[in-house]
């Protein structure tokens, strides 16, 4: 046995099964010996699909066996959030509510991925809904980071990041609502990008904030992330939200990696006070290395960023209030409290909701009802909106300045299961510095840039661009990925513990 | 506007009623205090939100999305009714209605 | 919870002698698309239960609504056609109450930026001056989507209450719906029930005009709640009103609405208040009952639908949808006034049987507006009503009734026999021809018996034909009727007439 087919890239090894140096189904079943392996410990996945798995890797197989050309990620192993519906697969979005729930239909993510012989493995776990930044808020328990498996992966898409980062695949969809799949990224060593709103189609995305959540496309490298955006990405007309623009060649971009010339500015709101030390420390050197490679690096100032956090706070809630009305034990998923008594509809209903959902998912319903209510409107939800347009005027006036912007993706390293989970707000400031894209439509990358001293766990860089410019994520990234790894001699996962 | 609120075990009792969740009567304080220590530290988005602002309700400024007035297959009746948790005659079957619409 | 005691009433007279009616009217109409509002299922009524579902009509976990291009369209054509102006921009909001018929929870609507508005529409009632007429001021129209439909299972009445279990079937669930409300109609005194009803009948005879909807009351495609208050005189504010709902026919607009003015001002006159409430309106006992109380904790939590983005409907396209409206019923009616020579009693009464395309497709026929009119708003109208159906849907087209109007102009039919060849048409015997013939219905028109019987009539009148040899022509009618009498009625007086004239000899001048 010469190569571990877990290790390789998705570029790689979408080249050796086009070229026929190995099968899909090898590759699948290496993924899946490997799941089998780890994810006791990690619990990256809520889902594997061995059977589905396998019958796609052989559907690529037979295409090239029969001379069909593939797609460029044909016969790749994918892990799916379990918050993408897939057809006859059990999607739970992490909740009680949905156990055992088979949607009869793909969302269209899903649709491409199968479209592009991409293989997905199985579904993978999340904070309820997605609302959580650790994990720990899924019903069926917490994920664990593969580089320290007492901390946490980052959430809500932990188990994406974790899957990856465990090389259980090397390629995850998450979603990305306030930094769902940065802030995992950053803290397992892995490389998000949450997308332009709109470039990605939301149907059949469990909606948790409908005009915040974007899928987006997780891997190790800034190629294999481009790779999957080009496959994902792309106008959907069951998406109204969705852009009917030409996706841009973020594919081009992650090869082109030249920064030279270009202008990037340091978000002064989100970087330094408040971040650790070594998050502070690895993002000043990546800061350096970009000046070496020519770039030219300013400070920039968005000074509705401090409110950008409170706005989601708002806006967060009372959209998934209503998104989450549908969960009532009619027409799909869990239904509780029938047999007691002589109950009416009603009171089942509030049974269900009540048993079916976690105490962050009640807890953010409630808000949300709040701030909807009557005579809060204006006061709450209203005013969240207009902070809205004043985040989105901060980075328009921003991006006359600089093409990109970068900042830390979170404030700290993982931290340990269970620090936070008692305390909302201190919860919350984990996406403050990722939060504000999402409020404004633009897109943002997280990559990987070294190992904080004081703790050995990763540190993430957070980019960001201009709306339908998520091309420029992928330059920079890929120029300074190249560099850290001219630097380190190997790429940032060898460092992690084996598991 | 930048007063913490004050939310009572009622407020939260008929936010509840609202949202169609049956908490715990010994559950209303809890929430009660941890809304109140959220909402007081989300409100200071009206310490910014200026009358002349105007409010933003989707990221990108689309406008007139429609879509053809042509039928798409539906689903079939087994696959509606398969998640279903309870159903009879080709239908959602629901425990008694209290309320009249 | 409603029950059924039969409440106080005032006499109708008094009512209006004590109190000022103030109305309002608030019309539901569902399009008649091809798919639903928000996803491309169909919308055929009477299918198998929930087949015409999808993720989206179901509120399945991920599944997003796009909006029917052609229910925007219909919803400015309507806006346009009300007189209203067409919102700039717009979007939907989301209603949020749970019920078990409502997929998702919420209901995608409109909320404070509905795509028309501040429109009118003028209807024409009789009242003691004449005819009058009435603008009811429409203060919105905006779009929404069905709910679905819930049976009511086990208990004694298959009613809601006392019901063991509901069964749920989605397939009505996400089709279009326009709602139509009123501002509140004042001064129309003692007239509001007329005024409500004929509201409705020209609401209607719009949007059949316009042609995005079937409007048919009894399979609930136009669906009406009345408003009701009263006031002690036209100078004090606006009383506390009541919704009814369930009014689901022409008639029923009129009678609920005196209904509520009777029982409000019982309630009134015994020093009581008026809870506003919804009612429902029962068509057989003619009473309303109350429904749910409306209470200010109702709050639905309106927000900005998040998952579609605003309607702007440039100029440009308004215009051209303005270019597609057909001409404006009040102004059609007055044009077909003077083409026909006819009253504004004569039209309303066409108008409120719900005849006029009828009639004018009936002339466009062939056949005499008069007997066009006589036809559609006597004894079809009359049959209609007796079966309980719109009078369109009577099985007997224009097309058959200028037929056989022509019939009796050619003196094939007279009156009697036509109504019998109507009768036949309407029992499905087949056009007017085929009844004819079928039935044996026509006139006697073979001359050999006709001048058999003139010969026997002269004969036995032989005075009378020596007058008219005389050249007493009046005379005639004697003859005529002997042979009239003769022929069972089967024959056409006229040809008998010409026949007996040439029988003596004289030429008819």
């Amino acid at each position: 046995m010469s190569t571990d087919l877990t290790r390789l890239t998705a570029a790689d090894t979408a080249a050796r099964i086009a070229s026929g140096e190995v099968s899909a189904v090898e590759v699948a079943q290496a993924h899946l010996d490997r799941i089998t392996a780890v994810d006791d410990r990690v619990h990256a996945f809520l889902h594997v699909d061995t059977e589905g798995a396998l019958a796609a890797a052989s559907a690529v197989d037979t295409a090239r066996a029969a001379g069909a050309a593939l797609s460029p990620l044909a016969g790749v192993p994918l892990a799916l959030k379990d918050v993408l519906t897939q057809k006859g697969i059990p999607t739970t979005c992490g909740s009680r509510i949905l156990e055992g729930w088979r949607p009869p239909y793909d969302a269209t993510v899903t649709a491409r991925l199968k479209a592009a012989g991409v293989v997905i493995l199985g579904k993978t776990n999340m904070d309820e809904f997605a609302m959580g930044s650790s994990t720990e808020h899924s019903a069926y328990g917490a994920t664990h980071n593969p580089w320290d498996l007492d901390r946490i992966p980052g959430g809500s898409g932990g188990g994406s990041a974790a899957a990856v980062a465990a090389f259980e695949a090397p390629l995850a969809i998450g979603t990305d609502t306030g930094g769902s799949i940065r802030q995992p990224a950053a803290v397992t060593g892995t490389v998000g990008v949450k997308p332009t709103y709109g470039a990605v189609s939301r149907y059949g995305l469990v909606a948790l904030a409908s005009s915040l959540d974007q899928a987006g496309p997780c891997a190790r490298t800034v190629l294999d992330t481009a790779m999957l955006h080009a496959v994902i990405a792309g106008h959907d007309p069951m998406d109204s939200t969705s852009l009917d623009v030409p996706v841009p060649d973020v594919v081009g971009a992650a090869l082109r990696a030249d920064v030279k010339g270009l202008r990037i500015g340091i978000v002064k709101e989100i970087t330094g006070e408040g971040f650790q030390a070594g998050v502070s420390q690895r993002f000043d050197e990546a800061v350096e290395i970009l000046t070496g490679l020519g770039a030219e690096v300013v400070e920039v100032s968005a000074p509705h960023f401090p409110y950008a956090l409170a706005a989601y706070y708002l806006i967060l809630p009372s959209e998934c209030s209503s998104n989450l009305a549908k969960f009532d034990g009619v027409r799909f998923g869990l239904r509780v409290g029938e047999d007691d008594g002589n109950p009416s509809i009603e009171q089942v209903m509030g049974r269900t909701r009540a048993a079916g959902f976690g105490d962050e998912v009640i807890r953010r319903i409630m808000l949300g009802t709040y701030a909807l209510s009557a005579g809060y409107y204006d006061a709450y939800y209203g005013s969240a909106q207009k902070v809205r347009t004043l985040i989105q005027r901060d980075f328009t006036a921003a991006f006359e300045q600089v093409d990109v912007l970068i900042s830390p993706t979170a404030p700290t390293t993982a931290f340990r299961l269970g620090e936070k989970i008692d305390d909302p707000l201190a919860m919350y400031l984990n996406d403050v510095a990722t939060i504000p894209a999402n409020l404004a439509g633009t897109p943002g990358m997280s990559l990987p840039i070294g190992l904080a001293p004081e703790d050995g766990l990763p540190v993430g860089l957070q980019i960001m661009a201009p709306a339908m410019a998520d091309d420029r994520l992928y330059n920079v990234g890929a120029a300074l990925e190249a560099a850290l790894l001219d630097r380190w001699g190997h790429p940032i996962l060898e460092e992690a513990p084996a598991l | 506007m930048s007063d913490t609120p004050s939310i009572t075990r009622d407020d939260v009792a008929h936010l509840a009623r609202l949202a169609r969740i049956d908490l715990p009567p010994e559950s209303l304080d809890h929430y009660a205090e941890q809304l109140a220590i959220i909402l007081g530290a989300v409100v200071q988005v009206s310490e910014v939100a200026a009358a002349d602002v105007p409010a933003t309700s989707h990221p990108m400024p689309l406008v007139n999305v429609f879509r053809e007035d042509v039928v798409r297959p539906s689903l079939t009746n087994e696959e509606a009714l398969s998640g279903a948790p309870s159903v009879e005659s080709e239908r959602f079957r629901v425990p008694r209605i209290l309320d009249e619409e | 919870m409603s029950t059924h005691t039969t409440e106080k009433v005032v006499p109708y007279d008094d009512v209006v002698a004590r109190f000022d009616p103030v109305i309002g009217l608030e019309v539901h109409v569902e399009l008649g698309t091809v798919t639903k509002m928000f996803c491309g299922c169909p919308t055929g009524f009477g299918a198998a239960p929930n087949t015409q579902v999808c993720p989206v009509c179901l509120g399945l976990p991920g599944a997003l609504p796009a909006v029917n291009a052609v229910a925007v369209e219909s919803a400015i054509r309507i806006g346009l056609a009300l007189n209203c102006s067409i919102a700039e921009w717009c979007r939907f909001a989301r209603k949020n109450y749970f019920y078990p018929d409502m997929p998702k929870n919420f209901q995608t609507s409109q909320y404070d930026e509905p795509i028309a508005y501040d429109g009118y529409l003028d209807v024409d009632v009789e009242t003691d001056e004449g005819m009058t007429t009435f603008r009811v001021e429409i203060e919105r129209a905006h779009m929404e989507e069905d709910t679905g439909k819930t049976t009511h299972q086990g208990g004694a009445t298959g009613r809601i209450h006392g019901a063991d279990y509901s069964l749920v079937d989605y397939n009505r669930a996400g089709i279009p719906l326009i709602e139509i409300v009123t501002k509140p109609v004042t001064g129309t005194g003692k007239y509001a029930p007329e005024v409500a009803r004929a509201y409705v009948t020209a609401l209607r005879e719009v949007l059949r005009g316009l042609g995005v909807s079937d409007v048919k009351m009894e399979q609930g495609s136009l669906r009406c709640d009345a408003n009701v208050s009263l006031r002690p005189s036209p100078e004090s504010p606006l009383g506390t009103r009541t919704e009814t709902k369930n009014v689901n026919s022409l008639r029923s607009v009129e009678r609920a609405v005196r209904y509520e003015m009777t029982r409000q001002a019982a309630i009134l006159d015994a020093g009581g208040s008026v809870v506003q409430e919804t009612r429902h309106w029962h068509e057989d006992t003619g009473i309303t009952t109350s429904g749910r109380e409306k209470s200010d904790a109702e709050d639905y939590r309106y927000f900005p639908e998040p998952d579609l983005v605003p309607i702007a409907p440039s100029r440009e396209w308004v215009e051209e949808l303005r270019a597609t409206l057909p001409e404006n019923p009040a102004v059609r009616q007055a044009r077909l006034k003077i083409a026909w020579g006819i009253s504004d009693f004569e039209m309303a009464s066409v108008v409120n049987a719900g005849a006029l395309d009828l009639v004018e497709q009936t002339v466009a026929a062939g056949a005499d507006q008069g007997a066009a009119r006589k036809w559609w708003t006597g004894e079809l109208a009359r049959i209609a009503n007796e079966r309980g159906v719109e009078i369109a849907d009577l099985p007997i087209t224009p097309v058959d009734v200028a037929r056989v109007e022509a019939l009796v102009g050619v003196g094939a039919l007279n009156d009697k026999l036509a109504r019998q060849v109507i009768e036949g048409v309407l029992a499905g015997e087949g056009d007017p021809d085929a009844v004819v013939a079928s039935r044996g219905l026509a006139v006697v028109s073979d001359d050999g018996p006709l001048l058999a019987a003139i010969d026997e009539a002269l004969a036995a009148q032989p005075d009378v034909a020596e007058k008219i040899r005389g050249g007493k022509l009046a005379a005639a009618g004697a003859i005529v009727g002997a042979v009239m009498k003769a022929t069972r009625g089967q024959a056409d007086a006229g040809r008998v007439r010409s026949l007996l004239l040439e029988r003596l000899g004289i030429t008819d001048e």
